[in-house]
C-alpha cells in the first residue's frame, strides 16, 4: 500500500505544513496510516493497536502541533517508541559457571532456521574466544543430525551425537563438554509445533534435566500474525530468555519481532542475515525499527554521512548542482566521499527503496573502481569539458585506465544524462537534485 | 469405494488441518457473526481484525471490508447471517475455481519442479507428493537438486528409502542443473511416470540464486520441451505479508503453476493464499496438514472458506 511510512505521512500532513497547524484529529489520521504500515509489516493486530494508541497519546501530549515539520516529528516519536518497545540489545552468551559450561538451548518451529543458527552461533562464540560444542538433539528430522555434523566440520567445532532420547543426549552432552574443556554448549532441538503437547513435553524434559542458562527462541522474520501465538506458547511452556530472528536478509519487514517482543518481553539478541556461517549479527533495535516502518536505516545513514562529508565541500557542490556546472571532477570527488563511508553495498542497503532491490552479491564495487580509473586517466581539460573527448582521446583514456573504450563511452553517456537531469532539477525546483549514482 | 474413501479422507484432513484455523477465526468471526445482530461499524472493525489475524493481508482485508460496508449502506445486507453468506461468497470468488488437478504429461514423465524459501518445508512436501503419486500406482523418481544445504541430499535420500521410490543424486556442492539433467535422463530411461525435482531453499530477493532456479527450469525444458508440467511453490502457512512478494518473484523466475501450502496444522491460518490468488492469480494445489507423508490434501476452496468462517 505504502512504499514507506514517511510517504504515507507526507500525504496526510502535506496540506497542513504551510498552515503550520495540526489538530488532534490530524494526528489520529496520520496514526491510522502508521497502523496500516505496522500491519503490513506483520505486526500483530492487537500489538499494532495498542502501540498506535500509546504513540497518539505521546504525540498529542508533545508540542508536535507547533513544530515546523510534523511529519518528521511524528515519525520520530513512532520510531523512538518502537526502539523503546524493543528494548536494549543484549548479546551476552552464558559464561562458564565453575567447571560447568554455559548452556544455550535453541527452540523454535520447524523451518525457523535452528540448525543453521546453531552453527552460526558456535562460530560467533568461537570468534569471541569461547570453546563451543554443538549438540544434535534433533533426532526427528531425517538427516537433522547429519546437517549439524556437517556444519560442525565446516567451522571445526565438535558436535555431540548419540543414539538416545533427546533429553538424555543433552544431559550427556553437557557432562562430555565439561570433560573436554568446552565452555559453551549449544543444544539444537527438533522443530515442532507449539500446539504439539507431546513434543513440547520433551522440550520441557530437556530444560528440566539440563537447566540451560539461556533458552533462545529462533523465529523467522517472515512470520505473519501467528508469531504472537507461537512465541507466547513457547514462552509460557518453557520460559524463553531471548530471541534470535532469522532470515532478515530477505525483504520481510520483520514486524513479527515486535509482536514477539511485546508478548514475551524478552530481548532479541541476534539476527540472521544470510546463508553464510558468519551471517549472524548482534541485534540493533534502531535498524529494525526503521525497517518495520519502511524507513531503511535513514538515521544512521544521515549520521554517517555527516561524519564524513566535509560541509563546505557539500555547500560548494550544492552550488554547482544549482548552476549545473557539475563536472567529471566533482563526480570523482563524490565517489571518493561515498567510498569513505564504507562498503557501497552496506550504504545502499540503508537507503529506503534501494535496500530491498539489491541482493547482496549484486553490487560490483570494482565497477566504481573502474569509473574512478577512467576519470583519473583524463586530463584536467577533459574532465571540465568532456565534449572535447573524441575517438582518439577515448582510446588513450581507455588504455590509460585499463578499461574498454565501450566503458569510457558508457561513462560519458551516463554523465551527460546525469547533467541533463540535474539541469532539469535545477530549473524546476531551484536545485537540490542529488547526484545520482551511475548505476545501470 | 476408493473414491468415497478418498473424499472422506480429504474432508477429514482439511478439517483436521483447519481445525485450528477454524478455532481461531471462529473466535474472531464467531464472536462477530455468531449472534444475529444488525451490522454496524463496530462489527466491521471486528471483522477487519479477524481477517488480518488470519493473514489475509491488509489490502485484501480492506477491500473486502469496504465492499461489505458498501453492500451494507446500499441495503444489500443487513444482519450477521447475510453478512456471513456475503463474506463466504466473496472469499470463494477471490480463491476462484479450485484448480487442483496436476497437469500430467501426455507422454511420461510428468516433471514437477518444486521451489521455495529456506525452511518453507520443501523436502517434506516433496515426500508427501511422492507418496501421493506412488499410492496412485505411479512410478516416482526424485531429483536431489538441492546440492547446497548441508545434508539436504541425505534428507531426501532417507525419504526415498522410506517411501520406496528412486532418487538421482550427486554430491553436495554439485551443479543443480547437472543433477536435474541426469534425473531427466534417468526418468526417461527408467520410464518413470513422475519426476519431482527438489531445489535448494532460497530467498526470493537473491537475484543470482533466482537466476540459478531459472536455469534449472530451462534445463528441464530443453530436455523435455513440454516440461516442467507443474512448478510448485512451497509456502509456509505461518508466513505473513512477505508471502506475496515470494510468490511474485518466484513466479517471475520460474512461472509458478500452483502453491503447496505447508504446515497448516499449527495455529496459522494461511489466509495469505487469498491475497496471492487475488493479486497474482496463483492457485493453491495442495495443503500439508501434518508431519507424516500421508498428511497431504488437494486444496478445496469451498472447504477452506467454510472452515474459516464456520
Amino acid at each position: 500500500m505504502f512504499e514507506t511510512i514517511s510517504n504515507a505521512l507526507e500525504n496526510v500532513f502535506s496540506g497542513f505544513r504551510k498552515k503550520g497547524k495540526l489538530t488532534e484529529k490530524n494526528i489520529k489520521e496520520g496514526m491510522r496510516d502508521i497502523r496500516m504500515a505496522l500491519l503490513e509489516a506483520d505486526v500483530s493486530y492487537k500489538v499494532a493497536r495498542s502501540f498506535v494508541k500509546s504513540c497518539t497519546e505521546k504525540a498529542v501530549g508533545q508540542e508536535v502541533i507547533k513544530s515546523i515539520q510534523p511529519t518528521q516529528q511524528i515519525v520520530k516519536i513512532v520510531h523512538d517508541e518502537l526502539i523503546n518497545l524493543m528494548g536494549e540489545a543484549d548479546t551476552t552468551l552464558p559464561a562458564k559457571d565453575g567447571s560447568r559450561p554455559g548452556v544455550i538451548m535453541l527452540l523454535g518451529l520447524q523451518g525457523s532456521g535452528k540448525t543453521t543458527t546453531a552453527g552460526k552461533l558456535a562460530h560467533l562464540a568461537r570468534r569471541k574466544g569461547r570453546k563451543p560444542m554443538l549438540v544434535a538433539a534433533d533426532v526427528q528430522r531425517p538427516a537433522g543430525v547429519k546437517q549439524l555434523q556437517l556444519l560442525g566440520e565446516q567451522i571445526d567445532v565438535p558436535v555431540f551425537t548419540e543414539d538416545f532420547t533427546p533429553p538424555r543426549i543433552c544431559k550427556m552432552a553437557v557432562k562430555f563438554a565439561q570433560k573436554e574443556g568446552c565452555d559453551l554448549v549449544i543444544l539444537d532441538t527438533a522443530g515442532r509445533l507449539h500446539i504439539d503437547e507431546a513434543l513440547m513435553g520433551e522440550l520441557e524434559e530437556i530444560a528440566n534435566k539440563v537447566k540451560p542458562d539461556q533458552r533462545l527462541l529462533v523465529a523467522n522474520a517472515m512470520t505473519g500474525q501467528d508469531a504472537i501465538q507461537s512465541a507466547d506458547e513457547f514462552n509460557r511452556k518453557l520460559g524463553i530468555d531471548g530471541v534470535i530472528l532469522t532470515m532478515l536478509d530477505g525483504d520481510a519487514r520483520g514486524g513479527a519481532a515486535l509482536s514477539i517482543r511485546a508478548v514475551t518481553g524478552k530481548p532479541i539478541k541476534f539476527v540472521g542475515v544470510g546463508e553464510k556461517i558468519d551471517n549472524l549479527e548482534e541485534f540493533h533495535p534502531d535498524r529494525l525499527a526503521g525497517r518495520i516502518l519502511g524507513m531503511g536505516d535513514v538515521v544512521s545513514l544521515v549520521e554517517k554521512a555527516q561524519e564524513t562529508v566535509d560541509k563546505e565541500k557539500a555547500i560548494e557542490f550544492q552550488k554547482k548542482i544549482q548552476k549545473a556546472t557539475f563536472t567529471l571532477d566533482d563526480m570523482l570527488e563524490q565517489f571518493q566521499q561515498l567510498k569513505r563511508m564504507g562498503p557501497l553495498s552496506d550504504l545502499l542497503g540503508k537507503i529506503p527503496g534501494i535496500g530491498n532491490m539489491i541482493g547482496d552479491e549484486e553490487i560490483d564495487e570494482s565497477e566504481f573502481a573502474r569509473v574512478e580509473a577512467i576519470i583519473q586517466s583524463m586530463t584536467i581539460e577533459e574532465r571540465l569539458h568532456p565534449e572535447i573527448i573524441d575517438g582518439r582521446r577515448r582510446l588513450r583514456i581507455s588504455s590509460g585506465s585499463g578499461t574498454d573504450v565501450q566503458e569510457v563511452n558508457a561513462l560519458l553517456k551516463d554523465f551527460k544524462q546525469m547533467k541533463k537531469m540535474i539541469k532539469k532539477g535545477a530549473k524546476g525546483k531551484g536545485g537540490g537534485f542529488p547526484a545520482g549514482l551511475p548505476l545501470r | 469405494m476408493k473414491l468415497f474413501r478418498a473424499f472422506k479422507s480429504t474432508a477429514e484432513g482439511v478439517r483436521r488441518g483447519l481445525a485450528k484455523t477454524h478455532d481461531r477465526i471462529a473466535r474472531g468471526l464467531g464472536k462477530a457473526l455468531s449472534i444475529r445482530r444488525r451490522i454496524d461499524e463496530e462489527l466491521c472493525e471486528e471483522l477487519e481484525e479477524a481477517m488480518i489475524e488470519a493473514d489475509i493481508g491488509v489490502q485484501t482485508t480492506m477491500q473486502i471490508v469496504d465492499d461489505i460496508r458498501e453492500a451494507w449502506s446500499e441495503g444489500e445486507i443487513d444482519d450477521t447471517a447475510e453478512l456471513k453468506e456475503y463474506l463466504k461468497e466473496e472469499l470463494k470468488r477471490m480463491l476462484g475455481e479450485a484448480d487442483v488437478a496436476i497437469r500430467m504429461a501426455d507422454e511420461p514423465p510428468t516433471v514437477i519442479l518444486v521451489a521455495g524459501v529456506n525452511g518453507s518445508g520443501k523436502t517434506t512436501s516433496i515426500a508427501k507428493l511422492a507418496k501421493h503419486f506412488r499410492d496412485e500406482g505411479k512410478k516416482v523418481l526424485l531429483a536431489a537438486s538441492d546440492t547446497f544445504r548441508a545434508a539436504a541430499v541425505e534428507q531426501l535420500e532417507i525419504w526415498s528409502e522410506r517411501l520406496g521410490v528412486d532418487i538421482v543424486k550427486h554430491q553436495t556442492g554439485a551443479d543443480p542443473g547437472a543433477v536435474t539433467y541426469d534425473a531427466l535422463d534417468a526418468a526417461l530411461a527408467r520410464q518413470s511416470d513422475v519426476l519431482i525435482v527438489d531445489t535448494a531453499g532460497r530467498l526470493h530477493t537473491k537475484k543470482n540464486l533466482m537466476e540459478e532456479l531459472g536455469k534449472i527450469r530451462r534445463v528441464i525444458q530443453r530436455r523435455i520441451p513440454s516440461a516442467p508440467h507443474e512448478v510448485i511453490l512451497v509456502l509456509d502457512a505461518t508466513t505473513g505479508q512477505n508471502a506475496i512478494k515470494q510468490a511474485q518473484l518466484f513466479n517471475e523466475a520460474i512461472d509458478v503453476t500452483g502453491l503447496f501450502l505447508a504446515k497448516l496444522d499449527g495455529t496459522a491460518k494461511g489466509g495469505i493464499v487469498v491475497a496471492i490468488k487475488n493479486e497474482i492469480d496463483i492457485p493453491v494445489k495442495f495443503i500439508g496438514v501434518g508431519e507424516q507423508p500421508e498428511d497431504i490434501e488437494p486444496f478445496d476452496a469451498d472447504k477452506f472458506v467454510e472452515a474459516m468462517i464456520g
